[in-house]
């Protein structure tokens, strides 16, 4: 599966367009983290575990986009965009969503 | 009298660390910037690809999540009673950015330039009080490629 954010694949030809796929999931942080990060908002600097509840999280709604798209009969996702909105807090929405193509 | 002491010291410790943590980053960040300054990312659709063929394309992530110390975050609220620039802010934000494009570059090494670069930020810990305010997150994405070597 290839996965860009242009409107095409660099040096290939796109042959059918599918439709939207895309993937969600919402996340919260467990207490430990959460501590972590109210001591670091004392000092500043990166919220490691913040950081990586984020990155797994994008990583499983891209999981869940790609499945979708293997599902449809589609080999390659163009234009993915990104979006995260925080619903609660301590809890974040990562979207991601994208065209289902195929290509030759 | 006791909770002024504790805002005190608190106040001296954001400072110091705050201080000492940001420039310690900026130092990381200059340093890994220079090193990935022959991999151009851009934000253009479509490149310079002419007489090139592409080998591999590939989306590149990268996002951070930055917290602003305690210190800056009372100078943000003088601030807010006067009005002007939060210059303490505009730091965070500014490193945050940096951070998730170099981890960008850095998620897909062997690429020869990044295009259609996105960078998205968002305040992720708003909560109903005041205080939780400070820490935001930036994600930079973009399509990594790779061209064969020019013969």
């Amino acid at each position: 599966m290839e996965v860009s954010n242009l409107e095409t694949i660099p040096g290939r030809q796109v042959s059918e367009y599918i439709g939207l796929v895309s993937g969600s999931t919402v996340r919260a942080k467990h207490i430990g983290r959460d501590l972590m990060a109210g001591l670091k908002n004392i000092v500043g600097g990166e919220l490691k575990g913040y950081s990586e509840l984020l990155q797994e999280s994008r990583k499983e709604a891209m999981d869940r986009m790609v499945k979708q798209a293997e599902k449809l009969g589609a080999n390659a996702i163009l234009n993915v965009r990104f979006s995260t909105s925080s619903v609660a807090q301590g809890a974040a929405e990562l979207y991601v969503y994208g065209t289902a193509v195929r290509i030759n | 009298m006791e909770q002024l002491i504790i805002a005190g010291v608190l106040l001296i410790v954001g400072y110091g660390f705050g201080n000492y943590l940001e420039t310690r980053h900026y130092k990381y960040i200059r340093l890994r910037e220079k090193r990935l300054i022959n991999k151009p990312s851009v934000n253009l659709r479509s490149a310079p690809l002419e007489n090139k063929e592409v080998i591999s394309s590939e989306l590149a992530i990268g996002s951070t999540v930055v917290s602003v110390d305690y210190f800056k975050r009372f100078l943000a609220g003088l601030r807010l009673v006067f009005g002007g620039r939060l210059t303490s802010y505009e730091s965070l934000l500014d490193r945050a950015r940096r951070e998730a494009l170099l981890r960008m570059k850095e998620s897909v090494k062997n690429a020869d330039i990044y295009l259609n670069v996105r960078i998205e930020t968002s305040s992720i810990s708003k909560g109903r009080n005041e205080k939780s305010v400070g820490s935001i997150e930036a994600v930079a994405y973009s399509t990594a490629v790779k061209f064969k070597e020019v013969s």
